[in-house]
């Protein structure tokens, strides 16, 4: 696997070749072989211990049903994992060839750690997270500014503020949603009619993102499986009973949080109360209501936090959470003894958030390879083999941007480029499909998606018919056929061909030249991305 | 009301008579025959007039009132019934429409209110409710139909969903039928997409290899040949509204939303279940009357030469057409001359399918301070679109994941629009 020099110089030659014509000036594409931001090095440790004691943990459930595990997935497609996982896009060829530079069995790591400190890992975290904390709605115009929300948070993210400082604020910031960006979570709840933040609309979102508990049916009648209460819904409620919303911004006054019952008729005010652990609430009165609140739900005593944390995050990784639903935990019984272990680490690592993902992704579970002959739903269900889950809208746009290009396509690309990728990726979520909030649907495609990525503008634009599409760039920069192929599936699908693929390709392309030569490069591209491969991950 | 079986019975009454339990044999016997010779109902089409009309300049003037604001209104065709003016066409169709004047929700916003009237629920964020297009697909068969079934014109910032049934049933978004079918048509040669094609196999072996199965279970090569099987389909024609003649065409009016309702009747008639056509523009704060009369323009031909041309072809009893959007607009009227959002007491029109048109159910206060007559919520008029589709509104759905039973719709019929 080892990277030849010949494939060096074919990189350099691409470098040197892919030029753009942006406004009348000529910019490279690529920096890579002029400027080579090198692969940082492991520079914090990877939290070894955690990490040997979960995979302990899955040796003991796999040994226990008799399943065998499935061996570890090659390198490359582990680090498309952690791209799409974490950027919602693929590796760039770009990419590819720098960790070719490095000894192999470093490669994954750097790539990891590299990532957790790419500003596209905190925007992409900080647009997942964000469904989860404000939703997918619009909100009140004006009062909430969702850009700035999300802004906030991939800042938070790539500086890793712990996780806990920044609930706190979610929950008890007070001032404009300009400039404290976390009120947000309360303005996307104004009523139009009150004018206020919503009680009911925050308890239950509390509950979700927070203690990873849907409490929403409570809010009407007690919970039929669960021993939730209607009466602990309004007590959480009533937390946010007191907030307002003015010229100032959000800030608390007395509550008055009378909820109305199942006639109408509006009940006397309700005091806050906490679910679950009421010893846990600060009982100071001087602080501000949604104050206690956050000092009881990032309490350490208080494992609901890190559970439901840990829950999505492995969800964010492997596309299927390791308990279902994402944000509803059993109250009582038997929670994966993975998830108990990792939220234990979470929470006495001081909500360390990079090192949570970087644990899980070192994890034997995650590198596993997601082929395996003797593998069947059990295994999957096990995690004794990788799971092959349908990749979000995002990720796919993500990808097929990706494609279109042979450098990577980031914050450092040219602004030109970026507003492209941007709207074009907006338009393509759109056409594809946004599954909204239910974020981890595990059911097939549609018929629209197929169109769209067979026959869609979008997708053309960007194998054959937009501006310097990554297959001319092939056809123009490839020394031979086997090259041109083999570079289409690292760019397409961050492996080498198999043998018979490349047989099958390179007489494909055997003999062509110009225009004829660009299209049959352009219909290999339009195979690759139209593939199962290309549209789940694996 | 035109009725394309059992014309001499009537249904109604023998049900009335039925439910009082005297009936000879013979009679219930004809009751029950009525009953099952009435075909259901078998497509919803949706004119969603997207931002919220004000029910004052559109399907519940006050004239002469201060809330009016100079609106003035016109008879008729059902006697005691009228329109906003601009609506003369519609006005000569109000025998097969009925009006709910009285909706009520708790929505004010733009989006929330969307969901709910056409899901019939209240956004929730732990489950994904369905669409009333999408649970219609997914209920009654599907036939013979190659291309989507549930289909948006013009789609507005929140077309139809399949929420809780699966993405297969988000409607299936075109933009106007003058143009070109969005991602249907391919552009190159068949030579290469059979190339293509062909060479797909080769990919997909390599991927199967140790992951068959599970890779199988996906469905995505299967997706892909309904995707191409969809685009050779004849049935495309349906969203080609040039094939129509001229006059009908004008009929309609030769504006997007006109050349929208007239590919929704093409496209019912190949048996898509749900088309929902947005005429947007309507959120007026500002200069709400001026605006109010141009989509009036738009709205008031293409809804009643629609409500003709079914009836024409005998497909208005088959096909329900319901016209509204997400909620009302204030009595008062702002500084700016606008009207700002007002969920607290709107209209919808409703017609076909059966329903008993000509009569409008409800009251808004003339004053704009009173809670309206018989207020009416969406629950209910979901319930009674899925009765006379033949579905039990109480029928239950199971949510993914959470196993959760979810209502067909949540509300009761409403009884005085079953015909």
């Amino acid at each position: 696997m080892r990277i030849s020099m010949r494939d060096l110089g074919f990189l350099a030659a691409m470098a040197a070749g892919a030029a753009v014509v942006v406004g009348g000036m000529v910019r490279p594409m690529i920096r890579a072989s002029a400027s080579p931001t090198p692969a940082r090095s492991v520079a914090e440790p990877c939290p070894d211990d955690i990490v040997k004691r979960v995979d302990a943990t899955f040796r003991r459930i796999w040994a226990s049903e008799g399943l065998a595990p499935a061996a570890r997935a090659p390198e490359r497609a582990i680090v498309r994992r952690l791209s799409l996982a974490l950027c919602g896009t693929i590796p760039s060829l770009e990419e590819i060839r720098r960790l070719e530079d490095l000894p192999e069995e470093r490669r994954v790591d750097a790539w990891l750690e590299q990532i957790l400190h790419d500003r596209r890992s905190a925007d992409y975290l900080a647009e997942r997270f964000a469904r989860v904390l404000v939703g997918t709605e619009d909100g009140p115009f004006l009062k909430f500014r969702r850009r700035r929300f999300v802004t906030w948070l991939s800042d938070a993210i790539l500086a890793n503020r712990p996780y806990d400082a920044i609930v706190r604020d979610l929950i008890a910031d007070r001032g404009l949603w300009t400039d404290h960006p976390a009120t947000n979570f309360l303005t996307v709840t104004i009523d139009e009619k009150t004018e206020r933040p919503t009680p009911e609309r925050l308890a239950a979102r509390t509950a979700r993102a927070f203690l990873g508990v849907r409490l929403d049916c409570a809010q009407c009648h007690d919970h039929p499986f669960q021993p939730w209460k209607q009466a602990q819904f309004r007590g959480l409620a009533a937390f946010f009973g007191a907030s307002h919303c003015d010229l100032r911004g959000i800030r608390d006054t007395e509550n008055d949080y009378r909820p109305t019952d199942r006639k109408g008729k509006e009940l006397p005010t309700i005091e806050p109360d906490v679910p679950f652990l009421p010893e846990l609430l600060p009982t100071s009165s001087a602080a501000s209501p949604r104050a206690r609140l956050a000092d009881w739900v990032v309490d350490r005593r208080n494992s609901a936090l890190a559970r439901v944390t840990v829950n999505r995050v492995w969800a964010l990784l492997f596309g299927r959470p390791l308990a279902e639903p994402v944000d509803d935990l059993p109250a009582s019984g038997e929670l994966h003894p993975a998830l108990t272990l990792l939220a234990d680490d979470f929470s006495a690592s001081g909500y360390d958030l990079r090192r949570l993902i970087r644990a899980i992704a070192s994890t034997e579970v995650f590198r596993l390879d997601s082929a395996d002959n003797d593998a069947g739903l059990e295994h999957e269900a096990a995690w004794a083999v990788f799971p092959i889950t349908r990749l979000r809208p995002e990720q796919v746009a993500g990808a097929v941007f990706q494609t279109g290009a042979l450098s990577t396509l980031g914050p450092d690309s040219h602004w030109f480029t970026r507003f492209l990728v941007y709207n074009g990726r907006n338009d393509f979520v759109r056409r594809y499909g946004d599954t909204g909030e239910d974020e981890f649907d595990v059911r097939a495609g549609t018929i629209p998606q197929r169109l769209l990525m067979m026959n869609g503008k979008i997708v053309r634009d960007r194998i054959e018919d937009g501006l310097f599409p990554a297959s001319s760039n092939l056809a123009r920069l490839a020394p031979d056929d086997r090259q041109a192929v083999e570079a289409a599936y690292l760019v397409v699908l961050t492996r080498r061909p198999t043998d018979e693929e490349l047989g099958h390709f390179v007489g494909r392309l055997a003999g062509s030249t110009g225009d004829d030569r660009k299209h049959r490069i352009a219909d290999l591209f339009w195979t690759l991305i139209n593939s199962t491969e290309f549209s789940w991950n694996h | 009301m035109p009725r394309t079986a059992f014309p001499t019975i009537d249904r109604r009454g023998f049900l009335a008579l039925a439910s009082t339990g005297w009936l000879t044999p013979i009679s219930r016997l004809l009751a029950d025959q009525a009953e099952s010779n009435r075909r259901p109902a078998q497509s919803i089409i949706l004119l969603w007039l997207d931002g919220g009309p004000s029910q004052l300049e559109t399907f519940d003037p006050h004239p002469d009132t201060r809330i009016a604001g100079g609106t003035r209104a016109i008879q008729t065709a059902a006697r005691g019934i009228q329109l906003a003016q601009g609506y003369e066409q519609l006005a000569d169709q109000m025998g097969q429409v009925a009006l709910i004047r009285s909706m009520v929700s708790k929505e004010g916003d733009h989006e929330r209110g969307t969901y709910l009237m056409k899901t019939g629920y209240r956004p929730d964020p732990t489950v994904e409710y369905a669409s009333i297009g999408a649970i219609c697909c997914h209920e009654l068969p599907v036939g013979q139909t190659d291309i989507p079934r549930h289909i948006s014109i013009l789609s507005g910032r929140w077309p139809s969903r399949g929420g809780y049934l699966g993405a297969e049933y988000d409607a299936f978004q075109v933009g106007d039928p003058r143009g070109e079918l969005p991602d249907v048509v391919s552009t190159i040669s068949a030579d290469r997409q059979k190339a293509r094609v062909a060479d797909l196999e080769v990919v997909e072996r390599a991927f199967g290899r140790g992951r068959l199965g599970r890779v199988t279970a996906t469905h995505h090569r299967e997706t892909i040949a309904r995707a191409r099987t969809m685009m050779t389909s004849e049935q495309l024609r349906a969203f080609d509204v040039s094939r129509e003649p001229a006059e009908v065409r004008g009929e309609y009016g030769e504006t997007p939303f006109g050349r929208g309702c007239l590919a929704a009747r093409r496209l019912i008639e190949v048996g898509v279940r749900c088309v929902e056509v947005t005429l947007g523009g309507w959120d007026t704060h500002v200069n709400n009357h001026a605006i109010h009369a141009t989509r009036a323009k738009e709205l008031d031909p293409a809804f009643a030469a629609l409500l003709r041309d079914l009836a024409r072809r005998e497909l208005l009893d088959r096909t329900v057409v319901l016209c509204g959007g997400e909620f009302g607009r204030t009595p008062k009227i702002n500084p700016l001359g606008g009207r700002d959002h007002w969920p607290g007491g709107f209209s919808l029109a409703i017609a076909g399918g059966g329903l008993r048109g000509g009569q409008a159910i409800g009251e808004t206060d003339p004053e704009g301070i009173k809670e309206p007559a018989r207020p009416m919520t969406i629950e209910d008029v979901h319930a009674t679109i899925l009765t006379v589709l033949g579905l039990d509104p109480a029928r239950e759905n199971t949510a993914p994941a959470t196993g959760r039973p979810i209502k067909l719709s949540a509300g009761r019929p409403i009884r005085d629009l079953l015909g």
